[in-house]
């Protein structure tokens, strides 16, 4: 008998449910992704913060305010609080996956969500609507500056 | 030189004249009865060995000398069966290939089934659900073509899954993955090799079917590299890199397979 008279065997299924978007990959690019820009987006805040100023001292709310005076700051804070939160709570996330089980599991899950936007929102929001004369300071020079602007 | 060689073959007669020095080796084996037992509990036996006796000689002697109620399974008993995957201190190894003299005689030496598959009596355990996650990735070639000639195959293409090829699945990987004590849906990393195994066969044409099948959320992407597998595979084969290659296969969409 040819092979031609044999019937070819099963063919491949292909997988019953095709996906427009799987989260595990999407996590997994991205949990790499976002490490690389955080190795120099956490090296730079700390380096600028801690390292450059000379003293740790220095760190103080005109300083923080002198920093974010600056655009560039407030996109480099804006990037280092979405990409590194996002980042830790997905880690989480597997976490919660990995050990937590039926309904404990999506109440956690939840409670990860929740944190991780109200957290986002307000870091935003201080990162975008950041007034530095709002509160008192013992710098006498800063305090001229907003008793000036004011 | 000749004094030298004489005084070699008076060593050589002296030491094959001396008895082989037998040890008493403790072993604390992980036993369970389910129609007796309520829970595993740990019963130890003291076994006369050599060190060039294996873990599994003990069970031997145990079973056929001291409690034949001893429960394993093996068949080949040199490595290549996969039947005796079992936890040896802690670690996943075939007891067929853990020698004695390897062991820390000093303490007893802890044996219990493998981890993270349904327990059924002592050392035994239901690997249904191990062999579905395997018959999931399609192990066998998969190609359109009447095989009316054959199908050439590089030494460089050959090459590219030669590793892989080494399973015996044995599941001493599969059951020392931590990420797969926990959710036993995962594929585990037996299965990813078995897929890799075909994935990168040039003469294969499903390879977007397997990695397809992976992409899925219990799939390569639950894996979190901590390389217990490539530590308890008993065949060395670098079960990380295999899942590494089969997730970089997914992202790219086809295998990376040499041309020629």
């Amino acid at each position: 008998m040819s092979t031609q008279n044999i019937a070819a065997p099963r063919s491949p299924h292909l997988s019953h449910r095709k996906r427009r978007f799987n989260i595990e990959k999407w996590g997994w690019i991205y949990m790499r992704a976002s490490g690389v820009l955080l190795v120099v987006l956490v090296f730079g805040h700390l380096f600028y913060n801690l390292i450059f100023p000379g003293k740790v001292s220095i760190l103080d709310w005109a300083f923080v305010a002198g920093k974010l005076a600056d655009p560039i700051w407030i996109v480099w804070d804006l990037l280092l609080l979405w990409l590194a939160l996002i980042h830790g709570s997905n880690g989480m996330r597997t976490l919660i996956n990995d050990y937590a089980h039926g309904r404990f599991r999506t109440l956690l899950l939840w409670a990860l969500g929740a944190t991780t936007v109200v957290l986002l929102v307000l870091g935003t929001l201080v990162l975008t609507t950041f007034d530095p004369c709002i509160g008192g300071t013992d710098n006498a020079e800063f305090a001229a500056i907003c008793a000036a602007a004011q | 030189m000749a004094g030298a060689a004489t005084l070699e073959a008076v060593d050589n007669t002296a030491k094959a004249e001396a008895p082989i020095q037998a040890f008493t080796v403790t072993l604390n084996i992980r036993r369970y009865d389910p129609e007796k037992d309520a829970e595993p509990y740990w019963q130890d036996f003291d076994v006369e060995l050599y060190a060039t006796d294996r873990v599994l000689d003990a069970l031997h002697k145990i079973k056929w000398e001291q409690d034949g109620s001893l429960t394993f399974r093996r068949s080949c008993a040199h490595g290549i069966c996969g039947s005796d995957a079992m936890r040896i201190n802690g670690r996943n190894r075939l007891a067929c290939k853990t020698l004695i003299k390897d062991l820390d005689i000093s303490k007893p030496i802890y044996v219990e089934a493998i981890k993270g598959l349904p327990l059924e009596k002592d050392l035994i355990v239901d690997m249904d659900p191990f062999f579905a996650s395997y018959r999931e990735i399609q192990p066998f070639l998969i190609a359109s073509s009447k095989p009316d000639k054959e199908r050439i195959q590089s030494v460089a293409q050959r090459e590219r899954f030669d590793d892989t090829t080494k399973c015996i699945l044995c599941a001493a990987c599969t059951s020392s993955c931590p990420v797969f004590w926990t959710d036993g849906q995962y594929f585990g990393p037996a299965a990813i090799v078995n897929a890799h195994r075909f994935i990168f066969d040039s003469r294969d044409e499903a390879a977007n079917v397997r990695l397809d099948i992976l992409n899925d959320k219990e799939g390569v992407w639950r894996c979190r590299t901590t390389f217990n597998c490539s530590e308890a595979c008993p065949r060395g084969i670098e079960v990380t890199k295999a899942i590494a290659e089969v997730k970089a296969a997914v992202l790219r969409g086809k295998p990376d397979i040499p041309k020629k």
